[in-house]
């Protein structure tokens, strides 16, 4: 579907999605801003809800914005495409990709 | 609603910055021990000295909560031979363990005394230590009476690089068992354990603020450290620290060869907070450093690494059994206990493996035989090692989540088919300034801990040496006063530090980040010579005088991000004229050059230090083992030592 209003923005940054937030269950505590070490977040101007992910190109991978979060679903780790693991059932031999 | 561009579809504009700016704004800080960098040498060093009765103020890039490469957790407590379950003697371990060229005796030493009694300290704050909730009875290595686990890292085999360090039997340990030197920990509980101590003991912690420069007294370079400046990478306010010890226990450089900043998640172990800035800060106020032309793989392959620490998990070690494609064993040691703590195949057990991927003896991929483990050793594995390093927990949560079960399910391996690291790609750590027996630099008032003590130390040496500069640095403070500042070097550092702010345009940071690096890839990688090293230090120059003055930032952390490019064009200065003082050439420093090719001739075994005098570069020289006996000299400079911290 078109979008309403389509405006002139150069290339977004990739990857650029390293976490995802879940609204229902995120309550914008910004706990995840203050863990980061790098800055990937800054907080939402409106209270409440999740942060912005401003910098996901400094994201490194470290992880502690989710394991840190107080409200378990908020927030959940997005591992770019070409860094999704393999992985193999032993007894089938299926191969499976994160 | 998560990403900037969100708000431009909803609003038609960028989300605005949340924090209030403050680019006019200056405070003035006054302390007694100034810690720079918060990391894990830094919150001990906050720690130790506030326990020794001084003020401290501990000035953090991120925020101390979990900042640095050990803030996320660490799941080995290496080379800690005093714990009670070690069969060698610390002194013993520490001489083993520099028996190799270019170590750092002082800080080894260090280590070995002092590193189990840091860790019950650990302890005592809330650092979880032990299996006290018995998750793993049965498994190798568990003590069942104190309830440490005992990894099998350096039982028998202490390097990672087969041969680097010669097997030997200890005269403390004649009959061969164990050495059982290094402990596994649940170190996610470690950072905030010791932010909180640092603010119980009522530290002065500035998180988000670059330390940018030292101030030195009277502004002369060489003399006495007495402070230093900073700004906030969110307000941008303006910091002056005044001090009477500092210690600098900020990190190397992961950033000088690194082309693209957006590989940053893809690196091992380092954030892009790690920009050298110690290191070009003490260069600039006169420090001697040393083993500066030292430069490490990057491990950045061609499919880039699927280290553990990259992303992809890489079960490559920590005892996980390598099969191949059809489940056939590869002679591929992981660290493991079959295999007495090695991690790398030797060179001709490699040449096997190559051949025999080659000739479809071993069908590519590989993969970690997580069911092939006896349950508790798994167990042990998944939950505890990899569930505690560093950035480890998020792997095995992301994966789980995703379906992935250790008790079935073989982990892929990507050796060979990702390719390898070019020899462009390199880290510049393990060189720094030159210490004494008090982790002191050669500029009165300047200590150091943790990866600035010219090496590459490990989460323990970091916690180890940076509780030993904090009561050094301590101990000096309590014997001087404040010293003279000069309002002339505050007046520069500040004009240096604002410059980006004024500009809108010219070059960004990023583009003068990847100008720096390629310049090192170029003139100072595989291919050394001295016309080339020439060209490095004329193209850093031209660099210096025609980019930077180009440079801008948006906001305040751009512009911490561009200063940070400052501090990465001044380390690979360092590094050009470090590598050009070296006339030869050396295996361990990972240095070749072409004009001198005898590999670490013995007129060469030798520490070169450089340092600016009057803005000039100096080059000189130390003897390896110019720290001379380590266990007298030791002793000699700690008889007031009073081992494990008494909570008061």
């Amino acid at each position: 579907m078109a979008q309403n209003k389509v405006y002139a923005v150069p290339n977004i940054i990739s990857p650029n999605t390293p976490v995802i937030f879940n609204p229902d269950i995120c309550d914008g505590c910004n706990t995840c801003v203050e863990v980061c070490q790098v800055d990937v977040f800054i907080p939402n101007p409106e209270e409440g809800k999740p942060p912005i992910i401003l910098h996901p190109d400094e994201c490194w991978y470290g992880g502690c914005c989710v394991n840190h979060c107080p409200r378990p679903g908020a927030i959940s780790f997005n591992w770019p495409v070409q860094q999704r693991a393999y992985w193999k059932d032993k007894a089938t031999g299926n191969v499976f990709r994160a | 609603m998560t990403k900037w561009h969100d708000f431009l579809e909803k609003d038609g504009k960028a989300p605005p910055w949340p924090y209030p700016i403050r680019y006019d704004q200056e405070r003035e800080i006054e302390t007694d021990v100034l810690v720079i960098g918060g990391g894990i040498a830094g919150c001990w060093a906050a720690i130790s000295a506030a326990r020794n009765g001084v003020r401290v103020a501990l000035v953090e890039k991120g925020d101390t909560i979990r900042s640095g490469a050990g803030g996320p957790g660490c799941d080995h407590w290496c080379n800690a031979p005093a714990n009670p379950l070690s069969n060698v003697d610390p002194d013993e371990w520490a001489q083993h363990m520099t028996d190799i060229m270019y170590p750092n005796g002082i800080g080894t030493q260090i280590q070995c005394r002092e590193n189990y009694d840091t860790l019950l300290e650990l302890e005592q704050i809330g650092g979880k230590i032990r299996d006290t909730d018995d998750e793993y009875k049965g498994a190798i290595g568990r003590d069942d009476k104190s309830k440490f686990m005992i990894s099998p890292r350096y039982t028998r085999v202490h390097s990672y690089i087969p041969g680097t360090i010669k097997p030997k039997t200890f005269k403390s340990n004649p009959d061969q068992k164990l050495n059982n030197v290094v402990i596994r920990v649940w170190g996610t509980t470690f950072k905030p354990a010791l932010k909180k101590e640092c603010k119980r003991l009522g530290v002065q912690i500035f998180d988000r603020v670059m330390v940018t420069g030292l101030l030195t007294e009277g502004g002369v370079q060489g003399a006495r450290v007495i402070g230093a400046t900073g700004f906030s990478n969110r307000t941008g306010e303006f910091m002056v620290f005044k001090s009477k010890a500092a210690v600098l226990s900020t990190a190397g450089n992961y950033s000088l060869y690194m082309l693209n900043t957006e590989l940053s998640g893809y690196n091992t172990f380092r954030s892009r907070n790690m920009t050298g800035d110690g290191v070009a800060m003490a260069w600039r106020a006169g420090a001697e450093l040393t083993l500066m032309e030292r430069t490490n793989p990057l491990m950045l392959g061609t499919g880039f690494k699927h280290t553990w620490y990259g992303g992809a998990g890489d079960a490559s070690y920590e005892n996980v059994p390598l099969v191949d494609a059809n489940g056939k064993k590869l002679p591929w040691p992981t660290q493991g206990w079959a295999d007495a703590g090695a991690m790398r195949p030797t060179p001709d057990v490699m040449e096997k493996i190559i051949k025999g991927v080659q000739t479809g003896e071993y069908a590519l991929p590989f993969y970690g035989d997580f069911p092939g483990m006896p349950d508790i050793e798994r167990k042990v594995t998944w939950n505890l090692m990899l569930g505690e390093e560093s950035t480890t927990k998020n792997i095995t949560h992301s994966y789980e989540e995703a379906g992935f079960n250790p008790d079935k399910h073989l982990l892929q391996n990507y050796n060979f088919i990702e390719g390898n690291s070019l020899p462009q790609w390199r880290n510049a750590t393990g060189g720094g300034p030159v210490i004494d027996w008090d982790l002191k630099t050669t500029l009165d008032g300047l200590y150091v801990a943790g990866e600035q003590t010219f090496s590459y130390g490990d989460h323990s040496y970091a916690a180890a040496t940076g509780r030993y500069a904090g009561r050094k640095a301590a101990a000096y403070s309590q014997q001087i006063n404040v010293g003279k500042m000069s309002q002339e070097q505050v007046t520069l550092e500040k004009a240096r530090i604002y410059a980006p702010i004024k500009r809108t345009d010219g070059v960004d940071w990023k583009e003068l980040q990847a100008g720096i690096a390629r310049t090192m890839q170029y003139f100072c990688s595989e291919y050394k010579t001295e016309r080339l090293l020439k060209m490095g230090l004329d193209s850093l120059k031209d660099i210096e005088e025609r980019h930077v003055p180009a440079l801008y930032a948006l906001d305040p952390h751009k512009l911490m991000r561009s200063i940070e490019d400052l501090s990465i064009l001044t380390h690979g200065q360092i590094v050009l004229h470090a590598s050009l003082a070296r006339r030869a050439s050396s295996q361990i420093l990972n240095f070749f050059r072409i004009d001198y090719p005898e590999v670490d001739p013995p007129d060469w075994n030798k520490f070169v230090t450089v340092k600016l005098e009057k803005n000039k570069v100096k080059t000189g020289e130390l003897p390896l083992n110019y720290w001379g006996d380590m266990k007298a000299n030791y002793e000699a400079h700690n008889k007031d030592y009073e081992g494990v911290y008494k909570v008061k």
